[in-house]
């Protein structure tokens, strides 16, 4: 049950992103050792783990935020190194927790974003921002709005629509949900999966929260000391008997006994 | 005579030396601007220079004015007319604020918003257009209006060198050991650098708040 590549049936989709022993170091520090994951198109991946296990350097060195120190990031069969940075990145929708929008631009623009800076034509730019304002759940009326006039879960929204702005084949989510209420987040969650299964992009999505990755994800990834340690499709997580996904499947199992039972 | 006695009877004069201070304060600080703001910007991208420019700035700043003034005198073309020797000086006076302010600015635009700007595909020159400097703004501003001050200030000594301004005023006070003509320089001066401090604050708070609108979420 440990790092091997997928064990979802054989299917004739291409990968989409593929990493051949990928390690990344910096200062004296191995963040991710000797990677090697292969993500089908329209597949939704969860990289699950603890904090600095590794998740968020996979995530960037996809959209080149990162370059590989060893071994090559492949994403539709070209290596990072060889695709222009601005071109790879504007074919990858990315989305942080808070959204990480810009606090100087209303939400109009910020879902914009990519298009305006693709040279879309106006119209075809307001079109594609209330299409996608209705998409996420939210009112034309936010229109107007600066990030800080929004809840934390409508600023959530608008990072997921700004992501989706330009269409984009991949789709990187780094704890975009970690920041919201759990009322909140439990609904985006499950919008997210209804949009999801509408879409068929290429999702990977990088969370600490094992519900959240039985929730969304066709297969699960679990990562601990920049080590892929379990890779499993998400039916067979729950059942694995592997010491660390039960360690998970503890902490998560089920609501703490109150003190008076 | 008293004050305004005399500042009515010399009103034009008072008026040509306002403005000829105005023009050796505006065009410095705006030289200031011109290569200070740059310069600062230059110093995020290229962040080894950072150290050598804002030291050289930081030691431009300790050179007494007079002393500064003395040093330019020699200078070709710069020295041969005390208004352009005396624009200089003072430029080079406003660099520590507008380099250091530009550079404080954009070192100061939260990380994660930068990042999420560059994972989104902007180019560098996007990234520092449309994010880095409109966050950035109120701090430079807060810059070009230290600059400002400080040039209008300083402006006064540069009639020593024959430059005009209100600072003639003021030494033709001490020549003549007459309060009333000191004050003629003085007080407009001050008014002057009160004024352009009350402005600039306004524009630089307006930057400041653009994006943190009190209004919560309705």
């Amino acid at each position: 049950m440990t790092a091997s590549s997928s064990s979802l049936p054989a299917s004739s989709a291409k990968a989409a992103i593929e990493f051949d022993h990928a390690s990344f170091r910096i200062h004296e520090r191995e963040l991710l050792h000797d990677l090697q994951l292969s993500i089908k198109e329209g597949e939704t991946l969860v990289l699950l783990g603890r904090s600095g296990s590794g998740k968020t350097t996979t995530l960037k060195l996809i959209n080149r935020l990162l370059l590989p120190t060893s071994g090559d990031v492949c994403v539709n069969g070209k290596r990072t190194t060889e695709w222009d940075p601005i071109r790879l990145r504007r074919s990858i929708g990315y989305v942080i927790q808070d959204g990480g929008l810009f606090p100087h631009y209303t939400v109009e623009r910020n879902i914009g974003l990519v298009p305006r800076i693709e040279n879309w034509e106006k119209a075809r730019i307001d079109s594609r921002v209330r299409d996608l304002l209705g998409m996420v759940g939210l009112d034309e009326d936010l229109l107007t709005r600066y990030p800080n006039q929004l809840s934390g879960g409508q600023r959530q929204r608008v990072g997921v629509a700004r992501a989706l702005a330009a269409d984009p084949p991949i789709l990187l989510l780094d704890e975009a949900f970690g920041a919201l209420d759990p009322i909140t987040r439990s609904e985006i969650q499950k919008e997210f999966r209804a949009l999801q299964q509408r879409m068929r992009k290429t999702v990977i999505f990088v969370t600490h929260d094992l519900r959240e990755a039985l929730l969304l994800a066709d297969r699960i990834a679990l990562m601990e000391n920049g080590r892929l340690v379990v890779d499993l499709p998400a039916t067979e997580f729950s059942r694995s008997e592997d010491p660390l996904v039960r360690a998970y499947r503890e902490a998560f199992s089920t609501l703490p006994e109150t003190k008076r039972s | 005579m008293n004050f305004f006695q005399f500042i009515r009877a010399n009103h034009q004069q008072v008026l040509d030396l306002t403005l000829e201070h105005i023009t050796l304060a505006g065009v410095a600080t705006l030289l200031a601007s011109l290569v200070g703001i740059p310069l600062g910007i230059l110093i995020t991208r290229v962040p080894r220079l950072s150290k050598a420019v804002l030291g050289g700035a930081n030691i431009i700043q300790t050179i007494p004015s007079l002393a500064l003034f003395g040093f330019l005198l020699p200078v070709p073309w710069i020295g041969a007319r005390g208004g352009r020797l005396a624009i200089l000086a003072l430029a080079l006076y406003g660099l520590l604020p507008l380099v250091r302010n530009t550079y404080a600015g954009i070192q100061g635009v939260d990380p994660a918003i930068v990042e999420a700007g560059r994972a989104m595909g902007l180019t560098d020159r996007q990234l520092l257009w449309q994010v880095e400097l409109p966050l950035a703004s109120g701090v430079i501003v807060a810059g070009v209006r230290i600059a400002t001050v400080v040039s209008i200030g300083l402006a006064t000594i540069a009639a020593a060198i024959g430059a005009g301004g209100l600072g003639e005023f003021i030494f033709r006070g001490l020549a003549m050991v007459n309060n009333q003509v000191i004050l003629a320089g003085a007080v407009p001066a001050a008014l002057l650098a009160l004024l352009a401090d009350f402005l600039l604050g306004r524009i630089e708070r307006r930057l400041g708040n653009m994006h943190l609108s009190t209004q919560g979420p309705h």
